[in-house]
């Protein structure tokens, strides 16, 4: 694994995390979307479609759907199967909300173009780096 | 963005976790929005109450705050997902009023205002003019903007709860005069009564999209056909407020205006009628979203006086209107007649397809809507006058 770039975003929850990169180029609703309980993403024809959110670090443009999308992230938490941090291209108040109440880092304001699913990511507050084998 | 010293105390937790998360939201929402500074605001509606909706999640985190969270504005509650006295003759089953009965008390213990209405400026939430207020619900949001001429954005339950217990919200969006400004000039066809008031709002609604209407052609309108108007306007679309020349407070500001018009005929009107038409018999005919004033409840009681309800029929509205109506003799003729009124909640927010639900009649454009996109029911569109004779014969 080797740091082939650093980036900074804007933070909308503070706090350390790392974990493989779930990029999807598609945004995403919690509400209908995303099993609660086991944090499988369900929406049909969704490019993230059958795979866990669970532990990684989630990478989508923005949120969409319900406000109660809101509370299913906080569901995901309690449920030990929330994504460890959340970057996104411009974020919106259900994924922010959701983030808040859930203790997620959270950033926004980054190029998600810049990511890979499987890529190792570190976030310190509002840094990135990116680890690529 | 700029905070105050006591905001900074308040964002490091110095006056309790509610505070700081409370904080925290606003913050963040905030700087997705470009808001130079918070202010403070006046009042707070918070939705987000049927237990259907919150689920046991949101009323665990909502336990949490409530565990050194008080509000600090008046605040008031959106209805809940049944009658919270009467839920039993609604059919509710008990373990549904048992959770229903917890995320109100959460509520309560925060020093919310358990009004359980749609309607929060028919039950002493009235903001003045120009007041920034925090609210959810989009009907009520429509109603403080444009009605009132109070500020507001469309709030969500839980960005309208941070506001609350902060007594501040972010500035932004339609708390700014000029954001209030309309993007487009419809003509209008004078409307017939609520239901016509209605009608057009689905109109204009899917005309504008989330834009702010300048309505002209008016005449005149009664506040309960404002509020018509509005829940419409605001469940097809995103509009968060409309202006109505000679009628609505901002409207003279914009008069010279010149901006796209749009047209609409008594034939737009007439067609959204026509796309509520179930030909099945309603298992339920409900008047009331948003939920009726002390007037339209006086208006149903003189058509329905010396007549016999058939069908299920419910009058929805808070249990403050219905306070008013039990003082002046019109529940007695109403429930004599054989109508329900149905306090605290409505058909589109409790759990009706648990009742056996499937087909419903109603005057309300917004109910029709939501009762096909959420419920999956038939529906009938028709008059106040039609429900009711619906509903007797």
């Amino acid at each position: 694994m080797n740091a082939i770039l650093e980036l900074r975003g804007r933070v909308i929850k503070g706090g350390r995390a790392e974990g493989e990169a779930l990029v999807s180029s598609q945004p995403i609703s919690f509400y209908g979307g995303i099993d609660p309980d086991t944090g499988i993403v369900r929406e049909k024809g969704h490019e993230l479609e059958g795979k866990s959110v669970a532990g990684k670090v989630l990478i989508f443009p923005h949120g969409k759907g319900s406000t109660v999308g809101s509370y299913i992230i906080y569901r995901l938490k309690k449920k030990g199967v929330a994504p460890s941090a959340i970057i996104n291209q411009r974020c919106e108040p259900i994924v922010a909300v959701g983030a808040i109440i859930s203790d997620i880092p959270t950033i926004d304001c980054v190029d998600i173009s810049n990511f890979k699913s499987g890529d190792w990511i570190k976030i310190e507050d509002g840094k990135i780096i990116v680890e690529r084998r | 963005m700029y905070l105050s010293k006591d905001e900074e105390r308040m964002l490091v937790g110095e006056f309790g976790y509610a505070m700081q998360k409370a904080m925290e939201i606003l913050i963040a929402l905030g700087k997705i929005y470009d808001a130079e500074k918070l202010i403070p605001i006046t009042s707070a509606h918070i939705s987000g109450v049927s237990y259907a909706n919150v689920g046991e999640d949101g009323l665990e985190f909502l336990e949490e705050l409530a565990s050194d969270g008080k509000v600090l504005v008046k605040t008031t509650l959106n209805p809940a997902g049944m009658d919270l006295d009467r839920w039993s003759l609604m059919g509710i089953d008990r373990e549904f009023a048992e959770n229903q009965l917890r995320v109100i008390d959460v509520y309560r213990k925060m020093g919310v205002e358990v009004t359980c209405t749609c309607t929060p400026y028919l039950v002493n939430n009235m903001p003045k003019l120009g007041d920034h207020v925090a609210w959810s619900e989009s009907s009520a949001v429509v109603y403080a903007n444009s009605v009132i001429g109070a500020r507001t954005n469309r709030e969500s339950g839980m960005s309208a709860l941070a506001a609350a217990i902060t007594g501040r919200t972010p500035l932004y969006g339609l708390h700014i005069k000029d954001n209030r400004q309309p993007t487009v000039e419809v003509r209008v066809p004078q409307p017939d009564g609520e239901f016509g008031f209605a009608c057009l709002g689905m109109v204009i609604g899917r005309l504008v999209g989330d834009g702010i209407p300048f309505i002209k052609g008016m005449f005149h309108a009664e506040p309960d056909e404002l509020k018509a108007l509005g829940a419409a306007l605001a469940s097809v679309g995103g509009v968060p407020m409309f202006h109505i020349e000679g009628i609505t407070p901002e409207a003279k500001e914009y008069a010279d205006r010149s901006m796209e018009k749009l047209v609409v005929t008594e034939a737009d009107i007439m067609s959204i009628k026509k796309e509520y038409t179930s030909e099945a018999d309603p298992d339920l005919i409900f008047l009331g979203c948003p939920h009726l004033s002390l007037i339209e409840l006086k208006k149903i009681a003189s058509v329905l006086i010396g007549k016999k309800v058939r069908k299920k029929l419910w009058l929805c509205c808070s249990k403050h209107v219905k306070l008013e109506a039990d003082k002046l003799g019109i529940t007695r003729a109403l429930e004599a007649a054989g109508a329900t009124i149905v306090c605290d909640t409505c058909p589109i927010v409790a759990p009706v397809r648990d009742l056996g639900i499937s087909v419903v009649a109603t005057n309300s454009a917004k109910g029709a809507w939501y009762s096909r996109n959420l419920n999956n029911f038939s529906v009938k569109l028709l008059s106040t006058e039609e429900c009711l004779r619906e509903a007797t014969e």
